[in-house]
């Protein structure tokens, strides 16, 4: 591996980028512009951001509370991973802590996270924030909270230009107009002038993903991005994403609890559960060929447009467990139908296919005779978690139906991974 | 109305519909009504509890004509103070332009004092030391009370323990009692006077801005900010502030109300401005021999002190209410 740009000098290397490249070529090639300016990452062959062995903690009372707890990933140029698990698993924790957005004398941050090859962690702290918004940039969950209310769309999207590619005022506005033009804002000037109040929670999102878009960041990290939205304005959202993502050629990290929403338009999906990755593949291997129980569940919880009315929601019974004292074994036993003795007292070991990338850490993972067989198990035992999967319903094998939640035209159409319904 | 379903499938709908268990659901005996579908869809839209509308609902959000007052009858004193030299008053300090502690007539307006002094000028050119004493020494605590509270609010821990502490100490102390130490230290003069409430202001502004940081420096506009590259610097003066100003603002309005009440009090006490010069708490002072046979000239000044600040009281009031806004009404 290439490890170039480590030290200090190569912090300073970086430094220059945005303001040599973007000028020339705002959402042109990010490949050709670089590798004049910076060297750090045109020679860096590596992924474009690896995190390895991740630890994020809060001092708390009661103890240590590991809310991401061993993450490792690593995510390549242009693709898009997307990060799955139910409320309380550690995804926003983990985004936020990739971006170092987590201050505080209670944090305890560990692992490493490397953009391009450096170490996050070791840049100083201006080297750190020249990396922020203009390589790596963010979308919130809320448009509503995360857009300062009492300043005017216009100056907090020129606010960034200005301080990271150095634009003079009317050059700025210049290009907020296109930006918002190009995140489908109609009549751009105009919000330019408006305050977030006065804009709709799809347009105000539209208008964070622009400010986050707008010094041609490498990396984007939508947190949520469509949670605090209408359902027809989150494929709007979603797609705007995507589209912006191929023109710009940006690698993404899309964290949802939506299986749905990561379906169609991630490479590779990575689930967490309790602060750990418990599952990771390229998206239609996972879909097809799931190994965790966990993501079998999650799946199932997904509402199904063909079901009758009044079935009853498949949830996932139980809580995530507490993140101070987690389970001795596998953090999801408590929850799992496939659980055996074993899976409480002994955490499993990561296993991955024969291709190494699909990888899953599970003692009797699905879709294996050792999986069948402890559910069979389990269910002649009569254990809750067992009984209530299958009684909810039987619908793994079809698991794509219902991919997408709101899905709510073709009734129980099946349709490919991934259809588009804007 | 529409069909009746006939009761064996009603029953079917209902069972499926509500937990095994909750029989005394309110669909229970919707479902069985007349109308069963109308009922029904009633009994699923309606929530059993009603929801409380939003407090700042549109209704309350109208700033009221007591604001305007308020404003109006600070804007006429500010006026008039400003322009007190241009306007054909008599002069405030000659003793014996008119007959001595007569009552409001057409020729003054507002009476003559013990001594013969024109009332109505002595009134203006008084409030042009009540003006510049409230407003300056707000002015001071919110240049040095407004830092300190963004600074211990944004930053917290040992920064913000050892600000809030000195705060602290501060507020301890009584603060009529400061300002005379200070003032009999220092000497008398507007200047003086100024500073001293300005100090004594200082800790309770900054504990309210303080207040206010905390809560905004948690939004999620100031992590987003962050995660942009911005330094704190740059967050606290752009992000932080442009939110905490609106709260403050209102605040700052009755803390000059009660600076105009301290200079009172201190001139009442004769430590304000120096003898003849005219303040109201000076007036009010002059008058309080003569309260048995020319009340008036205790309780004229009195009254202008008393509608001013609670003018200030008031607009500062409306304004907090105004802006005030609960995150669900946005």
């Amino acid at each position: 591996m290439v490890r170039i740009g480590r030290s200090r000098g190569g912090g300073d290397d970086l430094v220059a980028v945005p303001a040599s490249e973007t000028s020339s070529e705002p959402a042109g090639s990010p490949g050709l512009g670089a590798s004049a300016a910076s060297p750090a990452s045109a020679l860096h062959k590596g992924p474009l951001l690896e995190v390895s062995d991740l630890r994020t903690g809060f001092r708390s009372e009661r103890g240590l509370v590991r809310a991401v707890d061993g993450v490792s990933f690593s995510v390549e140029r242009g693709r898009t991973l997307g990060v799955v698990g139910e409320s309380g698993s550690g995804k926003t924790v983990l985004a936020r802590s990739i971006m170092g957005l987590l201050p505080g004398s209670r944090v305890v941050r560990e692992g490493s996270v490397r953009f391009e090859g450096m170490e996050i962690g070791r840049l100083s702290g201006d080297a750190q924030r020249h990396l922020w918004g203009a390589q790596i940039a963010m979308v919130f969950q809320d448009p509503m909270t995360s857009l300062n209310p009492v300043v005017r769309i216009g100056r907090q999207i020129t606010e960034t230009l200005r301080r990271h590619l150095d634009m003079d005022k009317r050059r700025a506005k210049d290009t907020a107009v296109a930006l918002l033009r190009s995140v489908g804002i109609p009549e751009p000037e105009r919000r330019l002038e408006q305050y977030p109040f006065e804009l709709s929670g799809g347009m105000r999102q539209r208008v964070t993903i622009a400010i986050a878009i707008s010094c041609g960041p490498k990396l984007l990290l939508a947190d949520e991005p469509t949670t605090a939205l209408d359902v027809t304005v989150q494929a709007q959202i979603l797609n705007l994403l995507g589209d912006l993502q191929r023109e710009r050629h940006m690698a993404m990290i899309l964290v949802t609890h939506d299986l749905g929403v990561v379906a169609g338009r991630t490479d590779h999906i990575a689930v967490m559960y309790a602060g750990q990755i418990v599952e990771m593949a390229p998206t239609a291997t996972l879909f097809s060929e799931m190994r965790m129980p966990y993501t079998e569940a999650l799946l199932k919880s997904i509402p199904k447009t063909g079901d009758p009315s009044h079935t009853r929601l498949a949830a996932v019974a139980g809580r995530p467990p507490d993140l101070v004292e987690p389970p001795a074994g596998c953090r999801f036993a408590p929850r799992c139908p496939y659980a055996q003795d074993n899976c409480h007292r002994e955490a499993p070991p990561v296993q991955t296919d024969d291709s190494g990338r699909h990888a899953w850490a599970c003692w009797y993972p699905v879709g294996t005779p050792e999986g069948t067989a402890a559910l069979e198990r389990n269910l002649s035992a009569g254990r809750p978690q067992a009984v209530m999967s299958v009684v909810a319903r039987e619908r793994t094998a079809e698991p794509f139906a219902g991919a997408s939640a709101h899905d709510d035209q073709g009734a129980g159409a099946s349709r490919p991974l991934g259809a588009e319904q804007a | 109305m529409p069909e009746p379903l006939p009761k064996s499938e009603l029953d079917e709908l209902s069972s499926e519909v509500r937990p095994a268990g909750l029989s005394e659901s309110p669909f229970s005996e919707a479902i069985s009504s007349e109308a069963p579908f109308e009922a029904y869809a009633d009994a699923v839209m309606a929530p059993s509890v009603p929801v409380a509308l939003p407090e700042g609902g549109f209704a309350r959000r109208r700033i009221g004509i007591a604001f305007w007052l308020s404003v109006g009858w600070i804007a006429l004193v500010i006026l008039l103070a400003l322009l007190a030299p241009l306007l054909p008053l008599h002069p405030p300090n000659d003793t014996g332009v008119g007959p001595v502690a007569q009552g409001p007539s057409l020729h003054f307006w507002l009476g003559t004092d013990d001594l013969g002094r024109d009332m109505l000028s002595r009134i203006i050119w008084g409030a042009r030391v009540s003006m510049i004493v409230g407003f300056t020494s707000i002015a001071i605590g919110l240049a040095i009370g407004g830092t300190f509270g963004l600074i211990a609010g944004y930053y917290r821990g040992r920064i913000g323990a050892l600000i809030m502490g000195c705060a602290d100490v501060l507020l301890a102390f009584p603060a009529l009692v400061l300002s005379l130490a200070i003032v009999t230290f220092m000497g008398q003069s507007l200047r003086n006077v100024t500073l001293a409430l300005g100090l004594i202001s200082i800790a309770p502004i900054a504990r309210i801005i303080r207040a206010s940081t905390l809560t905004f420096s948690e939004r999620e506009f100031v992590a987003a900010a962050r995660s942009l590259g911005a330094r704190n610097v740059r967050i606290v003066t752009r992000e932080v502030l442009p939110n905490v100003a609106l709260p403050t603002f209102s605040f700052a309005l009755v803390a000059v109300a009660i600076a105009i009440v301290a200079e009172g009090a201190l001139s009442f006490l004769g430590l304000s401005v120096k003898a003849p010069t005219a303040s109201w708490g000076g007036m009010i002072n002059e008058g309080r021999t003569y309260l048995q046979q020319s009340p008036h000239i205790s309780l004229i000044p009195a009254a202008v002190m008393f509608v001013t600040v609670l003018a200030f009281n008031f607009a500062g009031d409306s304004l907090r209410a105004f802006f005030d806004v609960r995150e669900s009404a946005l």
